[in-house]
């Protein structure tokens, strides 16, 4: 009798035809599984058996949590689902809460939430491109991606003092006004962005490795696709149309002029393309924001307050009826009944969706975030199998999930 | 409306099984008893095109009150790429069995999402390829989301208690397993 103590090892019997198979546990601390992902393989050889993707170590209960926090304290948790892109989240969480309570919001704070959404998916493309192509091998890319990523961030910090964790949209609104530097800046950016695009696409675009490494990688069909609820980039990739913005537009899109562009081959080549050619369309929008920027207040009337004055007029509290906090509506409109809906935005990731459920109080009774990354994490059981381990990082690369989205 | 025009052919075609259909904010929502759920989600995917699952949750009922509102409810929201409809349908569940239908074999992507209600909520869903916790540990306790949950426990989760008491019985020793000599 051999007693072990910890740190020994001992060999465990293989069950018979079972001899070649090897167990891997790649995570959650592996700098390519893009955060705290954890991914159970069973290979043979090289080849990929079954591929079981764990999740939850990142898990913050976000849902719990905000049926005990009022609609506008929970504008913060936002910022943690997607910390690449923390304004599309901060939008997309205002737009729901917005639909719900009936807020308005001013022209200007809609078109100042589309320039914002629309740094935000360029500097979370190029976080995606440097991270995917440094992943298979291209290091020169995330050197070149991070520069102009750099200028998004700094802009955002100029914006709202922050350069990951925004908080910048209001219930009702938007926090700060763009100053005329903020613009100058921007308009550089944004005139000078497609030379870069253009300067990333010279790297890699026809470069042999990449494209034996990326074509008729990782390839769903459409309908696939469908099965496994994939959005975005990652569902155009492989030729549906489906863009919210043009879908169910929210915060004025439907005033811009912008393309889908969508793949044929729904490989990883395709999505990459489907991502640059998204980079350029973002490029125009912000072209757009800032030739139509509108004149007009950047709150609207409705809006609660956030601060606490000690004589609340706007305040909201956890268990006080919504209709006593925001005074200036109830007069003319029935707009705190009970009831649910379900918005969604489209984030760099793909769809976002809220659903909420109101008693009509100050917090909302149920809150479910329908994140992209949950969903594309858990179609890489099925993407992943049959294929080698080095395609496996691609295909995680390809799919763009973020951790934090994913386990709330 | 397109949507409710659906809703209507629904209840003609499950007659007794749609409880009610409900317009909030130019949303359609219906009501359906958890018996034919399996079936009006394939008629809804395959003649009515709604090819795309938007969201699908969990919702414990408990301080809400309302006709037809059981303990639990299950939240579907589809949408139709190419008709550009969406609607959504809440299968009531009864505290007493918290048993629904899975539509994993509709969606292969539903397959998370009903491992995250069932984790969060403890609601069972029949025919599901694999039924585990997925946010939170194995071995955890109880179902988050559920309304008498706590949102402040009084006690660590066990799993912690463990690593810990194994982190102070692992410090005797280095990183090749040789054990530290006391000072």
């Amino acid at each position: 009798m051999i007693t072990l103590t910890d740190t020994q090892t001992i060999d465990i019997p293989v069950q018979s035809g079972d001899e070649d198979r090897y167990h891997l546990k790649l995570g959650p601390q592996h700098p390519a599984t893009h955060g705290v992902l954890r991914v159970d393989l069973d290979l043979d050889g090289e080849t990929i058996l079954t591929c079981d993707p764990k999740v939850g170590y990142l898990h913050r209960g976000f849902e719990k949590l905000a049926e005990h926090r009022t609609y506008a304290q929970n504008i913060v948790l936002t910022d943690r689902l997607d910390y690449i892109a923390a304004m599309s989240n901060n939008v997309g969480y205002c737009e729901a809460v917005e639909r719900l309570l009936a807020i308005e919001v001013p022209e200007r704070a809609k078109m100042l939430r589309v320039m914002v959404c629309e740094m935000s998916r360029i500097s979370s493309h190029l976080l995606w491109l440097a991270t995917h192509a440094l992943d298979i091998g291209a290091m020169t890319v995330f050197l070149y991606c991070f520069r102009e990523r750099e200028v998004l961030l700094e802009l955002f910090a100029e914006l709202c003092g922050a350069r990951l964790t925004t908080t910048y949209t209001r219930l009702g609104g938007v926090r700060q006004d763009v100053t005329r530097s903020i613009m100058k800046k921007l308009d550089k950016f944004v005139e000078d962005f497609p030379a870069c695009i253009e300067e990333y696409e010279t790297l890699i675009d026809t470069n042999r490795i990449w494209l034996k490494r990326t074509i008729g990688v990782g390839q769903v069909s459409a309908e696939k696709a469908l099965d496994l609820c994939l959005t975005g980039a990652s569902l155009r990739g492989s030729g549906v149309d489906y863009d919210i913005r043009k879908h169910m537009p929210y915060s004025g899109y439907e005033k811009f002029e912008f393309d889908v562009p969508t793949g044929e081959t729904g490989d990883t080549y395709a999505r990459y393309r489907c991502r640059m050619e998204e980079l350029r369309q973002s490029n125009f929008i912000l072209r757009q924001c800032i030739e139509m920027m509108p004149p007009g207040p950047i709150l609207g009337k409705d809006a609660p307050d956030l601060i606490m004055p000690i004589k609340p007029a706007n305040k909201l509290e956890v268990d006080v009826p919504a209709k006593n906090a925001l005074i200036t509506l109830i007069e003319d409109r029935d707009v705190f009944m009970e009831g649910d809906i379900y918005v969604a935005t489209e984030v760099p990731k793909g769809e976002l969706g809220f659903y909420f459920i109101s008693d009509g109080m100050g917090r909302p009774y149920r809150m479910h975030i329908r994140s992209p990354s949950f969903i594309h994490i858990g179609a890489l059981s099925t993407m992943g199998q049959g294929v080698m381990i080095a395609d496996l990082i691609a295909i995680i690369g390809t799919l763009d999930v973020v951790l934090g989205e994913c386990d709330r | 409306m397109e949507q409710l025009g659906i809703a209507e052919q629904l209840r003609e075609k499950f007659t007794g099984s749609i409880l009610g259909i409900i317009t909030h904010r130019g949303q359609v929502t219906i009501l359906v008893d958890r018996k034919d759920l399996f079936r009006i989600c394939q008629v809804l995917k395959t003649d009515h095109k709604m090819t795309h699952l938007n969201c699908l949750c969990g919702v414990d009922n408990l301080k809400r009150k309302g006709a037809h509102l059981e303990r639990f409810e299950v939240v579907y929201q589809f949408y139709s790429i190419d008709n550009r409809t969406s609607l959504r349908v809440k299968a009531q569940i009864p505290e007493s069995d918290p048993v629904v239908d899975s539509i994993t074999s509709l969606w292969t992507g539903a397959n998370w999402l009903e491992r995250e209600t069932y984790d969060l909520l403890g609601i069972v869903f029949n025919n599901h390829p694999k039924l585990e916790r997925i946010l939170t540990a194995e071995d955890w306790e109880g179902y988050p989301l559920r309304k008498e949950y706590a949102l402040r426990g009084d006690k660590e989760w066990k799993g912690l208690e463990e690593l810990r008491e194994k982190a102070v019985r692992l410090r005797k020793y280095d990183f090749y397993g040789a054990q530290i000599e006391q000072e």
